[in-house]
């Protein structure tokens, strides 16, 4: 078979799975669904690798495959295609890999779920959007990609419907996405304006030429590049959760965990980055821009940091991480390291899957308790787990060895990140020193959290009983017969059975001893195998994603002005390339005098309340700043003019007013006078409305 | 043969069925169910007719087809003809309204007869508001149409519908009267009543000037523009759902309609001058109007609103003058006729079963209702614009032909994309997630076969148009690119 065809299987499985599952669930049954849609996702995945190695090693070369013309008016052209490239050949395999072992690790984790159709289906359409997304060749149909795994990621945080907490995070998810979708939108409409394409191919060749290219806007002289890359990258902050929109991520761990490690570890929350990577012949002419990206990703990875040093829920910290961890992706690549940021997105992938379901595997054995603070001494009890995460920490903090240039996947590309930042700053870039030193700090920030929670869950003492996990696996029943309860009753013959499973699933020890319990295969295997990939995905792979001959890798698709840095093969100062060590080595050491050697300094600490403490743990205020304004502003606006411009003004002086006022005169003038408010307000109206028209007529003229 | 005539009267053969029947059927309840069978094979008679001429048409002329042309009387001519921009109305109008038939079938119980005569009259009148090629005769049939909309609201629907029927007349007759006055005035200027002829006149500035305005009074309210839109929320909460559905999704698309075979070709100057006006206008009804419906505590007056914010991208991307502002306003203005009447229709569904539209009364209707709210899902999701489904195609489309002429304008009307999440999704959760909290709801119903029947055709309508946009485009294309050549022309852009 030939690669078109094969990535086509690629691309359409997951939909077949979506469509069988989603629309026949109930009729063919849950083990059915969930064999068809994992088994889609398995075949996917093998052919990605498949790909992916003729890509690597047997010289396959970049493509685009037209499947039908999508939207074409005039120039704005856009067709269903699949753009085959370095870059979406790492994808490919990234989120096959991943979502293949997510399908197969839900089979355990939601073993005892009554919609279990449902959450495959949703799984298998976001798998085939996020395909979408990467295989896109020109702007809309990554805006397809881009919104539909929007979607799924909304019907998944959203997943337990009858959870108040869950449906208010879907929606924040949605809208908080929305607002990066409008910067999105507006870059696609900038580009369209400048360039009159919106196909990559067309577009890349014309962006050169039109370097110096000044507009106008605002009241102020922008480059057109640097303002096209500026609203696009407002998109990838939305998606990618970076400060100012990455309120929803923290509250998407409401959805069951396989989603978490999924679309908000993996895969989706990286499309910001595969975006600006995807645009490098754009992001490379708007120095801007890239110094947005720059101070963003830097920022960002500070900011998530700090806070998760101090986040109890054990989701809550790998959340904060992956913003972080995201950010640093960002600073590499608005340095110009699109090979290191691609490469972190690569390694990360397979190390925060890995953590994210090495904690719902934790979850899973302590009866769906998330605080950290009850858990303690799991190690006994959760062995494998307890390894996984253990090698997942290692991976994300980055350990290895410098000068001979092994050690686990964090640590190829993380240090590639802090090394290309500190280059550019060498080379002139005027972020880059500053996204260097925060990039060391994190480094030390990630090692304490990542090891807190290592040592938090699994080693010191249990912090809980026998009796606690009776206690929450009977309210677990509860919880769980409320939500189940609808689906009962409307397909009682289907759901009832399978909930009688559950309660003699043997795997959960339930109603036996109450003690923590490693988990079942399918999701040990999942673990294994990301395990396996978070000790070895930086040491293969690292010569090609980020070596001397990185470019016979990505064969064009990442583009690096010719000053520009990236990469490795620089020699730096010793101090460079042994400060993430330290820094890292130093993480570790106070997580484990805090956490270990002194157990409960930790909540000694957290029990002062001091100013900063108090500061991270409520992530600072961002929450409460928006409900302030954004939420309360959006419903004083919409009482007032609905209330008062639609009901008193327009219609009082309307409809209402022509009747009332036959009335009223013949009352008499007395009743008229408190018409006159309204029409003063009439006229203020008319007013707003005029001085709009002449704003629009004079800002256009 | 005479191919628009026939759809456009044939369901009136329908009327003349039902009126037949009356005067000899003995037995009530079988006259009853006989009339709703005749007024839908009617619809469904004419919507195969209009399928035809969707494969009649030739796509690659810009021109009027199928025209139609005869002396009528005292000097007066009755033309008929399409265009690509008018053809896909034709359908639209035939396609909805088997499904208002369909949708009307339990819910109207008393006045059958006249019930049915209404629809289908109120069918041959707004087929021929889009075929019309002659001033009088579009007069006529775009004014005639108020009125049994007038009576579907004011003897069919809910408790304040004398209220509500009022306000909708008021309003619209309102912009109807100074339409005339243009109407009559451009006869006696320029020696014609034929609309081809008309295009190509060339009224002086002045006249334009005034003339605009005169029709912007009618089609504003139509559409409706901010501020003359309080009718609409108001004659949707008290339609029934039949007529909810006809008055979002064809009669509000008369407006845009209007603006685009007359405005533009025939005053392009005005419409030039006046263009900061419509951008201000459509701006305000984006963002007011979604905020507005953000406060809502009924759905029906939620998504009225929400249709008023969505028909400001319509206007707004008709005076964008460009090829890309004109399709996206006609995509917006078919997918928003598929997408609200298929909301109205979902709320109608739950209105039928527990006779409230108040928001607070529902809630976890997902528990006993997975189907239903799969379908709300889908359809929540058009109206918020989501890619994959024809919502996206228009609003995307229309903000990019705006943004090349006016950045503001398209940059503060995206903002609707944020607040069309926020209400959209505010709504589905409180009507559809969460538990079941009200006892009443625990034995409500999920769609039963014809209710899966009626949302079929929306639901592929919905998804094939927002994969498939450009089967549209390509009818379109040669009218709506002479369209902007000849308007561009005229205002020397």
């Amino acid at each position: 078979m030939n690669a078109e065809t094969l990535v086509t299987i690629i691309l359409f499985g997951p939909l077949i799975g979506a469509v069988v599952a989603g629309l026949f669930g109930k009729r063919i049954g849950d083990k059915a669904s969930m064999s068809v849609t994992t088994g889609f996702l398995m075949l996917s995945a093998v052919l990605s690798w498949v790909v992916f190695s003729q890509w690597t090693w047997g010289g396959l070369q970049p493509f685009t495959h037209v499947y039908a013309p999508f939207i074409h008016v005039g120039d704005f052209v856009s067709n269903w295609a699949f753009r085959f490239d370095g870059l979406s050949a790492v994808m490919l395999v990234v989120v096959t890999t991943v979502s293949s072992l997510v399908h197969l690790y839900s089979w355990g984790y939601m073993a005892d779920d009554p919609s279990k159709p449902r959450f495959f289906a949703y799984l298998s359409l976001f798998t085939f959007a996020m395909l979408a997304l990467i295989s896109a060749a020109d702007f809309m149909q990554l805006f397809f990609g881009w919104e539909g795994v929007g979607l799924a990621s909304y019907l998944l945080i959203g997943f337990w419907h009858h959870k108040a907490s869950a449906n208010a995070a879907s929606i924040k998810a949605f809208v908080v996405n929305r607002v990066g979708d409008f910067g999105f939108a507006l870059g696609i409409m900038t580009v369209y304006w400048a360039f009159g394409t919106i196909e990559f191919a067309k577009l890349f060749p014309l962006i050169a030429p039109a370097v110096g290219q000044g507009w106008d806007f605002a009241g102020g002289h922008f480059s057109l590049i640097d303002l096209a890359c500026a609203l696009l990258f407002v998109g990838a902050m939305g998606k990618s959760a970076q400060f100012f929109l990455h309120t929803w991520l923290p509250d998407a761990m409401e959805g069951p965990t396989p989603v978490s490690a999924l679309i908000h570890a993996a895969t989706m929350v990286t499309a910001g980055v595969y975006m600006v990577c995807l645009l490098s012949p754009m992001f490379e002419y708007a120095p801007v821009a890239k110094n947005i990206v720059t101070v963003i990703g830097a920022v960002t990875a500070l900011f998530a940091a700090t806070v998760g040093l101090t986040q109890n829920d054990i989701k809550r910290v790998i959340a904060y991480s992956t913003c972080s961890q995201l950010g640093y992706m960002f600073f590499a690549a608005g340095v110009g390291a699109y090979q290191a940021a691609m490469f972190h997105l690569f390694t990360h992938a397979f190390f925060k899957a890995l953590l994210f379901l090495g904690a719902g595997s934790v979850i899973h054995g302590m009866a769906h308790e998330q605080d950290m603070r009850r858990y303690g001494a799991l190690q006994k009890y959760l062995p494998i787990t307890y390894a996984v995460m253990t090698i997942g920490t290692i991976a994300i903090t980055g350990l290895g060895i410098p000068f001979i240039d092994i050690g686990f996947a964090g640590f190829y590309s993380k240090d590639a990140i802090i090394h290309a930042a500190y280059a550019a700053g060498g080379a002139g870039h005027p972020m880059g020193y500053f996204a260097f030193f925060i990039g060391i700090l994190v480094a030390g920030l990630t090692a304490f959290y990542s090891w807190r929670v290592a040592f938090f869950t699994f080693n010191g003492h249990a912090r809980w009983t026998s009796e606690d996990l009776e206690h929450h696996w009977h309210n677990r029943d509860h919880a769980h017969d409320d939500h189940a309860h609808g689906a009962h009753d409307d397909h009682a013959h289907a759901a009832a059975p399978a909930h009688a499973e559950t309660h003699s699933e043997p795997d959960h020890g339930h109603g036996h001893d109450h003690k923590p319990h490693e988990s079942p295969w399918t999701m040990r295997i999942p673990l294994l195998v990301l395990s396996v990939g978070a000790i070895a995905a930086g040491f293969v792979f690292h010569h090609q994603f980020i070596g001397e001959h990185n470019a016979e890798f990505w064969k064009g698709a990442i583009f690096n002005a010719p000053s520009e840095h990236h990469g490795g093969g620089h020699d730096f100062p010793l101090w460079v390339v042994l400060a993430p060590i330290v820094v890292s080595v130093t993480g570790l050491l106070v997580a484990a005098y805090m956490y270990i050697w002194r157990e409960g300094l930790g909540a000694k600490l957290a029990a002062n309340n001091g100013i900063l403490y108090v500061f991270f743990y409520n992530k600072w205020f961002f929450d409460e700043l928006y409900q302030a304004t954004f939420v309360r502003g959006a419903k004083f606006l919409g009482d007032l003019f609905w209330k008062g411009g639609d009901q008193k003004i327009i219609d009082g002086l309307g409809p209402d007013g022509v009747s009332a006022l036959s009335v009223q005169v013949g009352k008499g003038a007395g009743r008229l006078q408190s018409g006159y408010v309204y029409h003063y307000a009439f006229v203020m109206l008319l007013g707003v409305a005029g001085l709009l028209t002449y704003a629009l007529w004079a800002w256009n003229a | 043969m005479p191919l628009l005539s026939l759809i456009t009267y044939a369901p009136l053969v329908g009327v003349a069925g039902i009126l037949i029947l009356r005067a000899f059927a003995k037995d009530e309840a079988r006259g009853v169910e006989a009339t709703r069978w005749i007024a839908f094979v009617t619809t469904l008679a004419t919507l195969a007719l209009s399928v035809l001429l969707v494969a009649q048409f030739d796509a690659s002329n810009p021109g009027f087809q199928f025209v139609e042309e005869a002396p009528w009387f005292a000097g007066l001519h009755y033309r008929m003809g399409v265009d690509g921009i008018s053809v896909l109305f034709v359908l639209l109008t035939a396609f909805l309204m088997p499904i208002c038939i369909a949708a009307s079938w339990k819910s109207i119980e008393t006045r059958v007869h006249e019930y049915m005569v209404a629809f289908l009259i109120l069918e041959t009148l707004v087929i021929g508001v889009f075929c019309a090629l002659d001033l009088v005769v579009f007069y006529i049939f775009f004014e005639f149409g108020l009125v049994p909309m007038f009576l579907i609201i004011g003897i069919w629907g809910g408790a304040r519908r004398v209220y509500a029927a009022f306000k909708f007349f008021l309003y619209t007759l309102l912009g109807s009267v100074l339409m005339l006055a243009a109407i009559l005035f451009m006869i006696g200027t320029s020696g014609t009543s034929s609309i081809p002829e008309l295009m190509q006149y060339g009224f002086s500035p002045e006249a334009q000037t005034w003339l605009w305005l005169a029709f912007f009074a009618s089609f504003a309210v139509k559409m409706p523009m901010w501020p003359v839109h309080t009718w609409l929320p108001d004659a949707h909460v008290e339609a029934p759902t039949a007529g909810s559905v006809f008055l979002a999704g064809i009669l509000l698309k008369m407006g845009g309609y209007g603006f685009m075979r007359f405005s533009l070709p025939m005053f392009p100057d005005a419409s030039h001058q006046f263009t900061p006006l419509i951008f201000a206008l459509s701006v305000i009804a984006v963002i007011y109007t979604s905020l507005v419906a953000f406060r809502q505590t009924d759905v029906k007056k939620l998504i009225a609103y929400s249709s008023v914010a969505h028909m400001g991208l319509v206007t707004m991307g008709i005076f964008s003058g460009n090829a890309e502002g004109e399709q996206g306003a006609i995509y917006q203005m078919l997918s928003h006729g598929v997408i609200s009447g298929a909301l109205f229709l979902c709320v109608g569904v739950i209105y039928d079963r527990m006779h409230t539209r108040e928001i607070k009364f529902y809630g976890g209707l997902v528990q006993r209702m997975p189907w239903y709210a799969a379908v709300f899902l889908l359809f929540t999701m058009g109206n918020v614009g989501l890619p994959g489904t024809s919502g996206f195609v228009g609003e995307i489309l229309s903000m990019t032909g705006v943004y090349q002429v006016s950045t503001w304008t398209a940059i503060l009307a995206a903002t609707g994309v944020i607040l069309s999440a926020v209400y959209m999704l505010t709504l589905y959760r409180s009507v559809v997630f969460g538990t079941i909290e009200n006892p009443k709801l625990q034995t409500i119903t999920d769609l039963e076969w014809r209710e899966v029947a009626i949302f079929t055709p929306l639901i592929i309508a919905t998804l094939w148009m927002g994969v498939q946009p450009n089967i549209v485009f390509n009818l379109t294309d040669a009218s709506v690119d002479q369209l902007v050549r000849v308007y561009q022309a005229a205002i020397g852009g």
